[in-house]
């Protein structure tokens, strides 16, 4: 296994640092030294100019639950967390959408022959490496005011002239942006595991006088599993962070935590705040990633046995 | 090559059809299955084709249809604004390509072949920081990173920081180009008093060439297509193409939007269909 200088990096301390050290060194000072900058910025008090005064202070995070009145009291404000319920909800509903539009499909590609299944795999893919912004673009001209759907309605007579389905500029719209997004992260890793199945067992439950859907939730699913839990986080955790959908195709008044990150580095000029909405989105993050690590860790203990 | 080594190539790749009979994948028909796949599939591309068949429309509202056209493609072509961001975004993602697909080709030389060292899995978790932290806070990050340390270099700042977010998208192509290669002819240059250079050069980087082109269209797709962190980091002079498709968007909907989105999608689908050309196994 050991040769040539791909061989000679891998096996000599020295080789392995000085091949591993640039990827490293980049990823180190522009990412993880951002990170911890942004978690330090979160914990100071804000400079009305934008910037921060060096100062430790917890209000950023204080603000996120509380305000302060007339009289300097801290009164409870749900406002935010109300943005943070609605990110929540719409991407556990897109991940529960993309799973139930796209275990099916992988079911179907799987199926097929060869040749077919890498064109289908390729198909599923190319929405997926479309521009964001031209995705919820095109939705805007789907659902807006007059638009693709609107004008048919019209024609038919089903609908006034001036009237409109009203979708675009709701949490709908956000959510059909979000499964539209996503959508294939859902479907190719259960594909994945799908194709490592051994579909003999499908065949041996049905020879049991195991019903179709009796196979396919005791023996399929559960196989098929690793698969699931690696699509539902790969739709959950980036619809959570999701910015342009809800920035598109919500209009100005629903925002999802992105939205409000991306407003205090803007308009509002409050990095503090910003930066401790963040930090808030990195724990939820995290924690579905450690949620995943786990489950994942005790179906594989479950299905070894 | 022999029909034996063809033979088990091939396997993996036929997967349950190989392995289940015919009567197997009939039980696995569902009715409404066909249905189904198809409206998902029309779901997924039904914007697609909105979005391209409005791009010929030839009114300036983008929503009422009156006519073919293709007006708006001179319109988007002769716009100086639009073109200069469109370089920039070339510029960018070229940069960052070259960097990102030498920076991970050398990391993945590592991560795929060493056997355990210490700070190895370390090492495979910080090279997919950049896919695992949402997008919006690493461009804040990013920002706030710039900003205190006053680095202001132009397109400078972009290239930074797309090079970070597309090292892990040229990294996993590699990687899974090398684990699947043979070592052994490797060791036979070596066995024939190749030097080391003298065998990454003439054995691993040929074998390698198709996994690191992969990874580089990868890249390139990836950074071309960025649009929330070229959003935040970006100064008014280094516009790229996505940012300046978002500031047309938001004042209104018009077939020069589409005509300009038409071709950054034409320019990323052919980019990735040869990704997907160089990146399949090899029968």
């Amino acid at each position: 296994m050991s040769a040539g200088i791909g061989g000679g990096l891998a096996e000599s301390p020295r080789g392995r640092f000085l091949a591993l050290a640039p990827a490293m060194l980049v990823i180190g000072i522009f990412m993880l030294i951002p990170l911890m900058i942004m978690l330090a910025i979160s914990l100071m008090e804000p400079n009305v100019y934008g910037g921060v005064h060096r100062q430790f202070s917890p209000d950023a995070y204080v603000q996120f639950l509380f305000q302060r009145d007339f009289d300097d009291n801290l009164v409870f404000n749900p406002g935010y967390l109300y943005i943070l319920g609605r990110s929540l909800g719409l991407a556990g509903s897109a991940t529960l959408i993309c799973f139930l539009l796209g275990f099916p499909v992988a079911w179907y590609i799987v199926r097929r022959p060869a040749h077919q299944r890498n064109l289908l795999i390729f198909l599923v893919t190319i929405p997926f490496w479309t521009n964001l912004l031209i995705r919820a673009y095109a939705w805007i001209i789907i659902l807006g005011r007059g638009g693709v759907i609107d004008t048919p309605l019209h024609w038919l007579g089903l609908m006034g002239p001036d009237a409109s389905i009203s979708v675009l500029y709701t949490n709908w719209a956000i959510l059909i942006g979000l499964v539209y997004t996503y959508l294939p992260l859902m479907i190719l890793p259960i594909y994945a595991s799908l194709e490592r199945l051994d579909f003999r067992l499908f065949e041996a439950a049905a020879d049991l006088y195991s019903s179709k859907w009796a196979s396919m939730r005791h023996v399929v699913v559960p196989l098929a599993l690793p698969g699931i839990f690696a699509g539902v986080i790969l739709v959950f955790v980036p619809a959570l962070g999701d910015f342009i959908s809800a920035q598109l195709l919500g209009g100005s008044r629903r925002l999802m935590l992105g939205n409000l990150v991306q407003l205090q580095f803007s308009t509002a000029r409050n990095w503090p705040f910003g930066a401790a909405v963040a930090v808030i989105l990195l724990i939820f993050v995290l924690a579905s990633m450690l949620a995943y690590l786990r489950l994942n860790r005790k179906t594989g203990l479950e299905l070894s046995k | 090559m022999s029909t034996i080594t063809t033979d088990t190539n091939a396997a993996p790749q036929t997967g349950i059809t190989a392995r289940a009979g015919r009567r197997a994948l009939q039980l696995g028909e569902f009715r409404g299955l066909t249905l189904w796949v198809g409206g998902v599939f029309a779901f997924l591309y039904f914007p697609i084709c909105v979005l391209i068949l409005y791009s010929f429309n030839e009114s300036r509202f983008a929503m009422n249809w009156t006519g073919f056209s293709t007006e708006w493609y001179g319109r988007a072509l002769g716009n100086r604004a639009a073109r200069s961001a469109a370089l920039n975004s070339l510029i960018v993602a070229t940069c960052a390509t070259i960097m990102a697909t030498t920076i991970a080709t050398a990391a993945a030389l590592v991560l795929a072949r060493a056997r355990q060292f210490r700070g190895k899995s370390a090492a495979m978790g910080l090279m997919a920081l950049p896919i695992l932290v949402p997008e919006i806070v690493t461009a804040i990050a990013t920002l706030i990173f710039f900003s205190t340390l006053g680095i202001r270099l132009g397109l400078g700042n972009l290239i930074i920081a797309h090079t970070v977010f597309c090292i892990p998208f040229a990294f996993l192509p590699i990687r899974a180009r090398l684990q699947g290669m043979d070592g052994a002819l490797e060791q036979a240059a070596r066995d024939l008093y190749a030097t080391p250079w003298e065998s990454f050069r003439l054995v691993t980087l040929p074998l390698l060439a198709p996994g690191i082109m992969a990874g580089a269209m990868l890249a390139f797709v990836i950074s071309l297509d960025d649009f929330i962190i070229s959003l935040m980091v970006a100064d008014a002079g280094s516009t790229t193409l996505p940012v300046y498709i978002y500031s047309m968007i938001r004042f209104g909907v018009t077939p020069e939007i589409n005509a300009l989105s038409t071709m950054l999608f034409a320019v990323s689908v052919s980019l990735v269909s040869l990704y997907w050309l160089f990146s399949r196994p090899r029968r």
